[in-house]
């Protein structure tokens, strides 16, 4: 499916996904809420069949938390980012998409682990790297750790 | 055949006729034991730091390595090296292990092995006890070292070492089998269990020659369960390096450990001299009957010389299937032996007695 | 051998957990992973990582893009040339840099030297883990014909750092294509020897056959990339879906695997050596002349946006997320790193087997331990 129609059927999955330029890929903000059932619509729906997440991550924008998916289709060859924002920086909680897609599993614990992004339903979420005493999330701009962490 | 100029005997009963004319028979016995257990204990730590510097040279022949090469010329002293360290090491006191076993469990190992050697004949008159029974009692004093290696795993108190111990301990009560029935098979075409008589009767011919097929059979056999008998790769599953650390002697350090390296290679070695004596013709030179010019040339090399040659090849063997195979899985070494291996001795054995009932063996 | 592991034991209590690792000479590294048993059987797998973790990600928003290079390096040590190919590609491609075509050629030179020499390395742990300890030193023989050939070029063996943005460090030394020449030609006879130890023993293929199956479906799911996920037959390499370097221009097949097993995946990566030299005996002598790097800026700021870069290591599907907001440094740099997909994986594909299958199993997903904490 080329970007053009990938577009139209992603707006009228969620319409009031957000549509951001992007130069690689095709780009979209989702509700916090509509997230998780559009995830599972994604990877089923067969005309979609997004079923490789291939990397997730989160970004600190300061005001708020970012989450991104990054897609893609092992079929039918198609790419989709996709971002999720939390309201700002003290409601962090999204919905997992682990019961989606496998490997998000590991991925989330790390978002949660390195920017303190907590996932709803998710069986397991614990530090991945760090102590579970370990205070504070690392990949967070204001973290201040003046013991590890040396300015130059 | 004429062996006389090698033959001990004589200077055997010489020294035990001179110790009983001039002491008690009870001091005469009692000397007679210190001197036979000396001399084996010397003999048994010699061998085990040679074979261990021989398996360090040939596992680095295969490997492309050079091996030890810079204590004394080749190396040769870098296992005394070791040894003195191995001896002044600490020995790590285990937190909540069975003390006493924990301490008991090397040597138990180590007098197993140490009493399986007592019964190999090293050379015409060179052998320290000569049961009539040898072969039953070498396989059951052997078979003694498996509750060392299992009080080890046990007394340790890791979970390493119970797995690696309970391992061994079905690995070894297994192979016993395949062991004893492969010995079995020449004690049949021999016609004894005694050593002595066993090795006489390969003076015109080895049993690996005489007794056709069934006799090559048994001895591939008794090479592979001889090797697992021993815990040596490709069987080490109780070690198992990769998977379990060290087995069994995960938690064993400085001299406990020192005694359960050298009690591996000595039970490669036990192995490898009861094959070299059951199959190989022990200490009896190499004869092909007619060549009479041959066979006496073969008889001017010492009987020694000719049990050690025999015995350092198997041992070679051994080592050489070490560093070639990766290590079985304990489910794949059990059914080695009890799907494969014991239905073919059962049956070869059942050949081996036809042959010679039918008196068609050499 | 794959055994029935349901009921599964429900008392805590009885279960039997046996750590493996964080030192264990068969994690590759300081992986720890906790195993509940059931005799010798695996029930149920922990992987416990972190204990490398350096927090690369926090270091490189303090650093410039040439200095996130020898970062990068350090991730998957075995690949580094691989490492520091994708953000030199993600910076080419945010600037718009023209990168010489005589730098393209040798930058894909290196890469399949790498995976090559990382194979190598591989094969040799492979073996280690199977019981089989000769392996370890053939292949490290072989790899250190490899790492001479580095040395002479980039002054280094391990972490090379020898890509920058834009071009290279320094050009090749005169020896290197002759070098590389007289490897392949050695290399073509050795890795025979590596079929004839190894992957024609008995034992080892009674060992790997059928052990740790890892379905196509199930590769997707958990994003198992590289020869893992290919011997499971997810047609997943970069180099022919999205490609990058000269891979575009040479002839090559993507080794795809049906079964999913043990064997299969070690199948890929001793066929993926045998493809790496085709490719690199395509290239080695035809490498363009040309300047060894394209004129850059001396700081490079790359423009506010957001930017990916996949290439394809010796394990997998390597990414680069970058949020730039118009400094020297990134906003926030993220690698997908291809271990840190496959561990997740390693729980569902080893249930059921025995610990040595569980060392096999760990062995054939290739891991580097500071690739998946990073």
């Amino acid at each position: 499916m080329d970007n053009a129609t990938l577009k139209e059927r992603i707006s009228g999955l969620v319409p009031d996904a957000e549509y951001q330029e992007s130069k690689q890929f095709l780009t979209f903000i989702i509700p916090l809420d509509k997230m998780h059932g559009l995830a599972l619509k994604l990877k089923q729906e067969a005309d979609l069949a997004f079923d490789y997440l291939f990397c997730l991550t989160a970004v600190d924008r300061n005001d708020f938390f970012e989450v991104v998916y990054h897609l893609e289709s092992t079929t039918l060859k198609h790419q989709l980012e996709l971002k999720v924002r939390t309201a700002d920086r003290d409601h962090v909680a999204v919905d997992t998409v682990c019961d989606v897609w496998g490997t998000a599993e590991f991925h989330e614990r790390e978002a949660y682990d390195l920017m303190g992004i907590t996932f709803n339903n998710h069986p397991d979420l614990r530090r991945i790297f760090l102590d579970e005493s370990w205070k504070g999330h690392p990949l967070r701009k204001d973290y201040v750790d003046e013991v590890n962490i040396i300015e130059l | 055949m004429d062996f006389s100029i090698y033959d001990l005997t004589s200077f055997d009963q010489g020294i035990d006729k001179c110790l009983y004319e001039n002491l008690t028979p009870f001091w005469a016995t009692v000397v007679e034991m210190t001197l036979i257990g000396l001399i084996f204990l010397i003999f048994y730590a010699l061998v085990a730091l040679f074979l261990i510097y021989a398996e360090r040279k040939v596992c680095a022949f295969m490997q492309n390595r050079v091996g030890p090469n810079r204590v004394g010329p080749y190396g040769i002293f870098q296992l005394i090296a070791d040894f003195i360290k191995l001896m002044l090491k600490e020995i790590i006191p285990i937190k909540n292990a069975d003390k006493f076993l924990f301490n008991l469990a090397p040597f138990i190992v180590v007098i197993a092995s140490f009493m399986a050697m007592a019964a190999i004949p090293f050379a015409k008159g060179l052998h320290a006890i000569d049961f009539d029974i040898g072969i039953l009692y070498v396989v059951a004093v052997s078979s003694m070292g498996v509750i060392g290696v299992l009080l080890a795993g046990w007394s340790s108190n890791n979970k390493y070492s119970l797995i690696g111990a309970m391992r061994s301990g079905a690995m070894i009560v297994s192979y016993e089998l395949s062991v004893g029935l492969s010995l079995l098979t020449v004690v049949i075409l021999a016609g004894t269990m005694q050593f002595s008589a066993i090795v006489e009767g390969q003076a015109n011919g080895w049993f690996i020659f005489k007794g056709h097929l069934p006799a090559v059979i048994a001895f591939i056999i008794y090479l592979i369960a001889g090797t697992a008998e021993a815990n040596r790769g490709p069987f080490d599953l109780a070690e198992a390096e990769s998977e379990l650390t060290a087995g069994y002697h995960t938690e064993y350090s400085g001299i406990k450990f020192a005694l359960f390296y050298m009690c591996e290679y000595m039970n490669m070695f036990i192995v490898a001299s009861i094959a070299a004596t059951v199959f190989l013709g022990g200490w009896m030179p190499l004869h092909i009957s007619g060549w009479e010019g041959f066979n006496h040339v073969m008889d001017f090399i010492p009987p020694f010389l000719w049990y050690l040659g025999k015995t350092f090849a198997l041992v070679w063997v051994i080592m050489w299937f070490k560093w070639t195979f990766p290590r079985l899985r304990i489910d794949q070494v059990l059914t080695l032996e009890w799907k494969y291996l014991l239905p073919i001795n059962l049956v070869n054995i059942l050949i081996m007695a036809f042959i010679v009932l039918m008196g068609w063996h050499f | 051998m794959k055994e029935d592991i349901n009921p599964p034991v429900r008392n805590i209590e009885e279960e039997y957990h046996i750590n493996i690792g964080p030192q264990h000479p068969s994690t590759h590294g300081v992986l720890r992973l906790v195993a509940s048993l059931k005799g010798e059987t695996v029930t149920s797998l922990k992987p416990h990582c972190g204990y490398i973790h350096r927090g690369i990600e926090k270091m490189c928003e303090k650093d410039t893009y040439p200095q996130v290079i020898h970062l990068t390096d350090r991730m998957d040590y075995l690949s580094a040339h691989i490492n520091n190919h994708v953000v030199c590609l993600l910076v080419e491609k945010a600037l718009e840099v023209d990168v010489p075509e005589r730098v393209q050629y040798i930058r894909t030179i290196m890469d399949e030297l790498t995976r090559i020499a990382s194979h190598q390395l591989w094969w040799g742990c492979f073996g280690m883990d199977m019981g089989g300890q000769t392996c370890l030193l053939y292949g490290m023989r072989d790899r250190e014909k490899i790492l001479d050939a580095f040395e002479e070029s980039c002054g280094s063996r391990l972490l090379h750092s020898y890509y920058t943005p834009g071009g290279l460090m320094k050009d090749i030394h005169p020896n290197f294509q002759k070098k590389v020449k007289d490897f392949i030609k050695y290399f073509r006879k050795k890795i025979h020897d590596y079929d004839c130890i190894l992957t024609g023993n008995v034992i080892m293929q009674e060992r790997t056959k059928g052990v740790g199956i890892l379905t196509k479906e199930e590769a997707i799911d958990y994003g198992v990339t590289g020869p893992t996920g290919r011997a499971s037959g997810f047609s997943c390499d970069v180099r022919k879906r999205y490609p990058y370097g000269v891979y575009d221009r040479v002839g090559f097949k993507e080794i795809l695997g049906t079964k999913g097993d043990t064997f299969e995946r070690y199948m890929m990566r001793m066929l993926e050596m045998r493809e790496s030299m085709n490719i690199i005996e395509q290239l080695i002598d035809n490498i363009p002349a040309g300047d060894y790097t394209a004129k850059m800026k001396a700081v490079l700021k790359l423009p506010a946006g957001e930017y990916y870069q996949r290439v394809e290591s010796a394990r997998g599907e390597l990414g680069v997320y970058v949020v730039s907001d118009g400094n020297k440094s990134p906003y926030r740099m993220k690698f997908r790193s291809p271990n840190f997909s496959n561990l997740s994986a390693l729980d569902h594909i080893c249930r059921g087997f025995k610990i040595a299958d569980l060392i096999a199993i760990s062995g054939s997903l290739d891991f580097v331990i500071p690739d998946i904490d990073r």
